[in-house]
């Protein structure tokens, strides 16, 4: 083989730098055959490259650069969320752009904002129907502990009393480039295979009748019926 | 551009003090003025006939706000009233009823508006109105134990919050009754992209025609009048307002908190920030009305795409512009008690610069969004003529700002009770007689180029003002404790209309009870006027208009 003739057998190493061998654009309108080579990557994989790799990391990789993100806007925060996917920002970069706005066809769950008792179960609710595997970055101060709201009558102390959550992102509100940030580390974690451990115990949905007896319970007795689904706070438990 | 609805008294003059209280006469049973308006006392069963009467007679046609609150030795709302001819013109309802049992007449018959006002009343402070017709819970959740902002409500209980299916209020009327009518109830919200955040609009339907429209709130009620009740006045409540309307108007909410405590404890703000607070919270109206321009075009065409994009491109200016200023993107914190945080940054040329260069290429972005935009014809076919929504029925649910304004009703707080810097400028109140969607974007749009003309003015005078008197802040006391008993009530105009905050001081450093007032509120009541005979594709569009923001709805 000449070493004027481009080469069609893989070959064992990279020699040198990793940059084209040729510009792409040389190799598209230059004489001869196209060189499809271009890349020394490519000139390592040969003509019909193929790759050896778990499957499971394979998966992992495909999942992490590919994110449908769940269009959710609650507060504040997802002001500069819509920013974070908006010109300038444009999160779709990182393979994380495409709003979804049904949770049925969305991988990741962007929780911004301050999450309240009426919205709670909303949540827990919409979260259920994300299709498994599915992820969740907490956006601002509010979802990880209140906020600044923390000590109102009404506010969850935090998302992950409902959801679990894969990546905090601090800030009041943070800024895309902060958004961005935490987005980029959830694709590493997915990459990894790395999943969250849920760290408080979460306020569940449960059916009406089987809340234990008590003397709230016995209240609403005459207004909630047995089998509808409710949320109970305990305040007083919250950190 | 219309001249806007002038409605006048009926003997066409206004009222002195000494003539309104002839005409309450013996119902009034004591004064309680408050520094913005003289109140009057009233028993709470003829609050009806006081407040008919204030309307009909004595021309206050615009229920500003209604604050309830507990004192030790009773309950009490407060009805503030105002007069779309005149915002200056104001006069306070007080309402007292007995700890045991409180219970007051309804205003809701006279006042459209009055209906959630009072629910909300109900909901936080536990006041009961007779006659009214539907009292329920409006924030919190129809379980909720307790009412929040009453004296002895324990935080730490135990609340249990359902999420069960919700029924069909005209199921009654469904087939089995004649077989003519067929009603299907559709829930459009909490999580819906078309409804600008956590709303749940309860809509029934009748084929594509709407015809039950209740919005639900308290998605995001997050406590703020708590939190501003548990602040002190100094320095640890400005950082709230920025969180109600939070779509980068912080700074004409912090307006609101400003003008209120600086007004209850005579504070007075150096002329020079006066002028950088004028163009700061007009760089907020610009940015606030970009959003709902940019979020309107998402309803009405359904696309992320081109209006969107390009109405944010403009966004991420002014708010580089905002944050140079202030320091902070979205949650400015740079108003404070009696005038800014800091001057303008340095070097002070680069940030003129930068300002005029943005005026400089605003026009033609506008021409741009009307070429998109306002004439398409699309876009004219869904806006134009749909959302109705008459000057009459604006003013009896309270509407102000851009959609009143879209009505009509010739309503602006920054010309009709001036503060800042605005008397001294040269702009015009923009009004149009459309009353539809069309008519509301369009007022928008036009508005931008006048709060553009707005900081065209302040920078000029900021960029002449003589060196040794750029005075940023008044001398305020560290501790800030107004007066026992003082109460006002004071509103600016924000991006979304009336925002006022009504304070009562106990004395401390805190204040006794904070109310907010906000202009959604108000606006997103009118939604079911607008909505109901027509497409269900225009209830989308009239939701769009009213430019709700939840966090100002819910507080
Ligand atoms: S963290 Fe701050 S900006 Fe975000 S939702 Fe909470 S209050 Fe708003």
């Amino acid at each position: 083989m000449s070493s004027d003739e481009p080469e069609t057998q893989p070959r064992q190493t990279i020699h040198d730098s990793t940059a084209p061998s040729t510009d792409t654009r040389d190799s598209r309108i230059g004489e001869g055959v196209d060189d499809r080579f271009n890349s020394k990557l490519r000139e390592a994989f040969g003509a019909s490259p193929f790759i050896l790799t778990k499957f499971d990391e394979f998966m992992n990789w495909v999942r992490g650069n590919s994110m449908f993100m769940l269009q959710f806007g609650i507060a504040c925060c997802s002001i500069e969320m819509i920013h974070t996917y908006a010109i300038k920002h444009d999160v779709d970069r990182y393979g994380a752009g495409v709003p979804r706005a049904s949770p049925r066809q969305a991988d990741v769950m962007i929780v911004p904002g301050t999450i309240v008792s009426k919205f709670g179960p909303r949540m827990k609710r919409v979260y259920d129907q994300m299709p498994e595997p599915k992820f969740v970055v907490g956006m601002g101060s509010c979802t990880i502990s209140g906020g600044p709201f923390q000590e109102g009558y009404n506010v969850v102390k935090g998302a992950e009393e409902i959801i679990p959550i894969d990546i905090h992102v601090p800030g009041c509100p943070p800024r895309p480039e902060a958004l961005i940030y935490g987005i980029l580390k959830l694709q590493e974690r997915i990459q990894n295979g790395e999943s969250s451990p849920v760290v408080v115990k979460p306020y569940e949905l449960e059916q009406f009748g089987d809340l234990p007896e008590d003397e709230l319970v016995q209240k609403l007795a005459s207004e909630i019926d047995e089998d509808d689904l409710v949320m109970r706070y305990n305040w007083a438990d919250s950190p | 551009m219309s001249t806007g609805i002038e409605q006048t008294p009926a003997d066409g003059e206004t009222l002195t003090e000494d003539e309104l209280e002839a005409l309450i006469g013996d119902r009034a049973i004591a004064r309680d003025d408050h520094m913005n308006a003289p109140g009057f006392v009233v028993n709470p069963d003829e609050v009806q006939s006081v407040l008919s009467d204030l309307k009909e007679r004595a021309g206050y046609d615009h229920l500003s706000c209604v604050t309830a609150q507990e004192y030790e030795d009773r309950y009490e709302s407060i009805y503030h009233l105002k007069k779309y001819a005149d915002a200056s013109d104001e006069v306070s309802v007080v309402v007292p009823t007995a700890s045991h049992d409180p219970v007051s007449e309804s205003a809701e018959q006279v006042f459209r508006t009055a209906d959630w006002h009072e629910r909300e009343a109900y909901d936080l402070v536990g006041i009961e109105y007779a006659d009214h017709p539907d009292l329920r819970r409006i924030l919190l959740p129809e379980t909720w134990q307790g009412h929040p902002l009453s004296k002895g409500y324990d935080q730490e209980k135990p609340q249990v919050v359902t999420l069960s299916e919700h029924a069909n209020p005209l199921e009654g009327d469904h087939r089995e009754s004649g077989g003519e009518s067929d009603t299907m109830f559709l829930n459009i919200g909490p999580h819906h992209p078309a409804t600008h955040g956590v709303l749940h609009v309860e809509t029934v339907l009748d084929g594509e025609t709407v015809v039950d429209v209740e919005p639900d709130i308290g998605y995001l009620h997050r406590c703020e009048e708590q939190m501003c009740q548990q602040g002190t006045y100094r320095h640890q409540i400005m950082p709230y307002p920025d969180r109600w309307d939070y779509v980068s108007s912080g700074l004409l909410n912090e307006w609101a908190y400003a003008r209120a405590i600086e007004d209850l404890a005579d504070i007075e703000v150096p002329e020079y920030a006066q002028v950088i607070r004028t163009m700061g919270a007009e760089l907020c109206r610009i940015a606030s009305h970009m959003l709902a321009l940019g979020t309107f075009a998402l309803d009405v065409y359904g696309e992320f795409t081109a209006i969107f994009q390009y109405t944010f491109r403009d966004r991420e200016v002014v708010q580089d512009i905002l944050e140079d200023l202030t320091g902070q993107r979205m949650m400015f914190n740079y108003f404070r008690v009696g005038g800014v945080a800091w001057d303008l940054p340095e070097p002070r040329e680069e940030f003129f610069e930068k300002t005029r260069d943005f005026l400089d290429e605003l026009p033609a972005k506008v021409a741009e969004y009307n070429d998109m935009v306002t004439s398409n014809e699309i876009f004219q076919t869904r806006c134009i003529d749909t959302g109705v929504l008459e000057p009459e029925v604006a003013k009896d649910y309270g509407c102000t700002g851009p959609v009143a304004r879209g009505s009509g009703v010739d309503y602006d707080l920054r010309r009709d009770d001036p503060y800042g810097y605005y008397e001294n400028l040269d702009w015009d109140v923009v009004t149009r007689d459309g009353c539809d969607n069309y008519a509301r974007v369009l007022t928008r749009m036009e508005e931008v180029e006048e709060s553009a003309k707005i900081i065209q003015q302040c920078l000029d005078l900021l960029e002449d003002w003589p060196e040794d008197d750029r005075e940023v802040q008044a001398n305020v006391p560290r501790t800030l404790k107004p007066d026992a008993d003082a109460e006002t009530y004071r509103a600016v105009e924000a991006a979304k209309g009336e925002l006022g905050i009504y304070i009562r001081s106990d004395g401390t450093d805190k204040p006794g009870r904070f109310k907010i007032r906000s202009p959604c509120f108000s606006n997103l009541q009118a939604l079911g006027e607008m909505a109901e005979g027509e497409y269900i594709p225009d209830l989308v569009a009239s939701l769009g208009s009213l430019d709700i923001v939840l966090g100002e709805v819910d507080r």
